[in-house]
């Protein structure tokens, strides 16, 4: 039923889905324990930029990537001169451009559980002689994990249901660009409705499981304190 | 009471003399239309509401009811089909522009006015329209399938997912060069910016577009209107100065 290109798109796919979480649960913990912990007037404008992909139509994301990363913009003049060359067209190119679309997802439910922690715990921490990093990792963390968990699954999901970006730096490349949502657009448009069902099937099966788990994994969400 | 009567009688008649014809049309033909449909209004009084879009979608929202009432199509194949279908008018079907391929690139001077840079190689993306879904695409990969470079170039396409998302590529540079339309490179007669190769026609086969009126087009004025006009001699010579023949 599935044919070497769709098997190829689905591990694709899994592929940048994965290696965009692990890379946003690095980047996005120090910045959601920023935005949680602070009290400067910068959190108002860093918090409004991580959200702007909730926001914004993934047209708007991915011709402004398009256009930085391109050979005339900022972006691209630093990877060219880095000797990486440019990223439109390629698989670092959709990572970059799904870490900045998926943050909010993963920096928001991480936030909000280090919020919900409070001070007492750190306080509490601190007065027994753990260092800052030694209370982050010993009391923070295994108190935000609910967070932790939800930022995973969102994040990794809703990579997996990127679509407009990647269709506008990605080139359709078979292996390397041309991600499932691609290729059943690609499928719906040359007519080929027997095997968009399969792949759009699918992708709505595997939406419904992973936001089940969430709220099976996460029953106590909203009394989380 | 009469002033209402008076008011409804004037939007009526208005409604009936001016009418709206919608136009789904291809990417391709984007600049054109635009300037067709100005043409039309002036001289017909009756109004064209435009779409742009890949044929491939405008053929799967018209099989699904969307309200276009007349279809230029990016190929001849999905108005023949549509009509097959009972989706279009029968005896409406035409060829109003035959599209030419063009090999173009956003820097001066990269394309030779032979084509000889496809054998030099040196270039890292060249970015085509999907084969599968765009005429335009179908024949780039006939051109270089005919110039036997296919094997070599394939591995370096970059696919748009039609004729306007391709052109972006290489306007922005990110593609070296690629294949796109005449039109979308063709301004008052030449090629306006960057450099390019016309396609000779003989390496690929005729990318003819059809018009066709579609089901929800039957019985209007305006859209048989929107039908004279094109095949007219005005419409003709602005098609041609985009580059296409007709």
């Amino acid at each position: 039923m599935l044919t070497p290109a769709d098997l190829g798109a689905i591990w694709l796919t899994l592929k940048l889905a994965g290696v965009t979480t692990l890379l946003l649960l690095l980047i996005g913990t120090p910045i959601a324990w920023w935005l949680a912990r602070t009290r400067s007037w910068w959190k108002g404008p860093v918090g409004a930029v991580v959200a702007l992909p909730i926001v914004l139509p993934p047209t708007v994301l991915g011709f402004y990537l398009l256009l930085l990363m391109g050979p005339n913009g900022p972006v691209g003049r630093f990877t060219e001169w880095a000797g990486i060359g440019l990223l439109p067209f390629s698989f670092g190119g959709l990572v970059v451009a799904s870490v900045f679309y998926s943050m909010p997802f993963v920096v928001q439910p991480i936030q909000n559980a280090f919020e919900a922690i409070g001070d007492g715990p750190l306080e509490a921490a601190a007065t027994l002689r753990a260092s800052p990093l030694d209370a982050f990792f010993s009391v923070a963390v295994p108190l935000a994990r609910p967070g932790f968990l939800t930022a995973t699954i969102l994040g990794f999901a809703h990579t997996v249901g990127e679509f407009g970006v990647v269709l506008m730096i990605g080139g359709n490349i078979p292996d390397k660009t041309r991600v499932v949502s691609v290729l059943i657009y690609d499928h719906v448009e040359a007519l080929e409705y027997a095997q968009a069902h399969v792949l759009a099937g699918g992708m709505v099966v595997f939406a419904f499981l992973v936001l089940l788990a969430l709220y099976l994994l996460n029953p106590t969400g909203r009394k989380r304190r | 009471m009469k002033r209402i009567a008076f008011v409804l009688g004037l939007l009526w008649s208005a409604a009936t003399l001016a009418d709206d014809v919608q136009v789904a049309v291809a990417a391709n033909f984007t600049a054109p239309a635009k300037q067709i449909a100005e043409g039309f209004e002036k001289e017909t009084g009756h109004k064209a509401r435009l779409s742009f879009g890949a044929t491939g979608k405008f053929y799967a929202q018209v099989k699904n009811g969307a309200p276009f009432e007349v279809l230029l199509s990016a190929d001849d194949s999905t108005p023949a089909r549509l009509e097959a279908e009972g989706a279009a008018l029968a005896g409406t079907r035409f060829t109003y522009a035959t599209g030419r391929l063009v090999l173009w690139s956003s820097k001066p001077g990269y394309v030779d006015d032979k084509g000889g840079v496809l054998k030099m190689g040196g270039f890292k993306h060249i970015a085509i329209a999907n084969p599968k879904l765009a005429p335009y695409g179908a024949a780039a990969v006939e051109a270089l399938t005919s110039l036997k470079l296919l094997d070599v170039i394939q591995p370096r396409f970059v696919q748009g997912e039609n004729i306007a998302q391709t052109h972006q590529f290489i306007a922005t540079g990110n593609a070296e060069l690629g294949f796109v339309a005449l039109s979308q490179v063709m301004k008052d007669g030449k090629v306006g910016a960057g450099s390019a190769w016309v396609v000779p026609a003989t390496l690929h086969q005729p990318i003819k577009q059809d018009a066709v009126i579609l089901d929800k087009g039957k019985g209007k004025p305006a859209a048989q209107a929107w039908m004279e006009y094109l095949k007219g001699d005005k419409a003709k010579a602005m098609i041609r100065s985009f580059g296409y023949e007709i």
